[in-house]
């Protein structure tokens, strides 16, 4: 029977992502390495502050791996939080792990300690690019009920690789956001379809930002992290100047475009409808009909 | 948020193990930590978010130890408002967690 991912605790991500019985935690529950913050506010704390860190195997190759808990504050990044991930990233500059892998979860910036919060994720980010610049590849995998909004969407998208089920989701601005700021016309929170069809995988997929896409299981996300470890995308000015002039292609293509089925229509895609009901394993083929006018 | 404290006599020790956690600090959900302390007894640290259920808070951890009687624990407890329930069954899947021959039966409920 299938693991599923979004199902499952950070925890059981990090046991079954790696080799059986590899992972070792850094700072695990019992040091209580606590948010200074939240008790001070009426809130009870978690012993991990909702973030697992540690070394393991995978595919018998040593990695460094995180992974945020979703249910605790909805992932969101706190000071303590963010400091477990950049203490990771610092560490793989001297480990030289074959990849950072991060199961990414969160709303991002942990409205309680706000600007800890925010400093927290520009301090990730900067660990972050350090470990790519060492030519070591950092690897996201997302795939929580949570999705990955907000800081931490941004992070993930300064990873050499992202992986995603359907289920995950990945953004900047989270659905309500967008609908509080800019009202229900601009984007309605409670359409589950539309926000999954514009948040969701499948869509990062075919537009990629998302590199592979596969279906809620642990497994799944496993081989896809293996395939990926050793391999660093140079981050370069070359790179950062192309991925701008294709952000800003897409915008001039799409940028009027209400819905993901909007874009996948003017794209060529034959049967947009359809593309909401289709099997992770089916949408290579799909990307590969239309492979400059999505992205 | 309420914090309280509890401690029970308790038989079963099962000596020196990794800590154990279980659950998570999620809307009607709870974390629960069992390390290994050097006293006889049991003792129960709850941080909930939900002030005033002391009395059944005592009353599920009184039910919990009745059906284990550890010794040597040292319990903890983060609450995000989960029901009495949830919460028995969190601290019997903590308790099944142990090194074998801990427990008097297991967990089975009484």
């Amino acid at each position: 029977m299938n693991r599923s991912f979004a199902e499952s605790t950070a925890r059981e991500r990090v046991t079954h992502l790696l080799d059986a019985d590899t992972f070792h935690e850094i700072l695990g529950p019992a040091e209580r390495v606590v948010s200074p913050h939240l008790a001070l506010l009426g809130v009870p704390s978690a012993f991990d502050d909702g973030v697992v860190i540690g070394s393991g195997l995978l595919d018998g190759q040593a990695i460094l791996v995180a992974a945020q808990e979703g249910e605790f504050m909805g992932g969101g990044v706190g000071e303590v939080h963010g400091a477990k991930l950049v203490g990771l990233f610092k560490r793989a500059l001297a480990a030289k792990p074959a990849a950072v892998i991060v199961l990414a979860e969160s709303g991002g910036v942990r409205l309680h300690e706000a600007n800890a919060g925010l400093i927290a994720v520009s301090e990730v980010m900067r660990a972050l690019l350090d470990v790519r610049a060492q030519g070591i590849p950092v690897i996201m995998l997302i795939g929580g009920a949570n999705g990955c909004f907000g800081g931490m969407g941004l992070i993930a998208r300064c990873a050499d690789h992202v992986v995603m089920s359907d289920i995950g989701r990945l953004a900047m601005s989270g659905p309500e956001v967008i609908e509080s700021s800019n009202g229900v016309e601009e984007f309605d929170s409670r359409d589950r379809a539309l926000v999954w069809r514009t948040t969701g995988g499948k869509h990062r997929y075919l537009t990629d930002d998302c590199d592979v896409l596969v279906e809620d299981d642990v497994a799944q996300f496993r081989a896809a992290a293996m395939g990926l470890l050793g391999q660093s995308l140079p981050l370069s000015l070359a790179s950062m100047e192309a991925e701008h002039a294709l952000l800003a292609s897409r915008l001039s293509r799409y940028g009027d475009c209400r819905d993901a089925l909007d874009i996948w229509q003017r794209a060529g895609v034959a049967d947009p409808l359809r593309v909401p009901d289709m099997e992770a394993r089916q949408m290579p083929a799909l990307k590969a009909l239309n492979p400059k006018e999505l992205a | 948020m309420e914090k309280l404290h509890f401690e029970f006599p308790g038989q079963y020790a099962p000596g020196h193990f990794t800590p154990v956690l279980v659950g998570v600090v999620g809307s009607g959900n709870l974390e629960v930590m069992l390390e290994p302390h050097g006293g006889s007894t049991c003792t129960i640290d709850v941080t909930t978010s939900a002030g005033g259920f002391g009395p059944i808070w005592e009353a599920v951890v009184h039910d919990f130890q009745t059906r284990h009687r550890l010794a040597g624990i040292a319990v903890s407890i983060n609450d995000m408002g989960a029901t009495p329930a949830v919460v028995s069954l969190r601290l019997d899947q903590a308790a099944a967690a142990l090194p074998l021959g801990s427990q008097s039966n297991s967990g089975a409920p009484t």
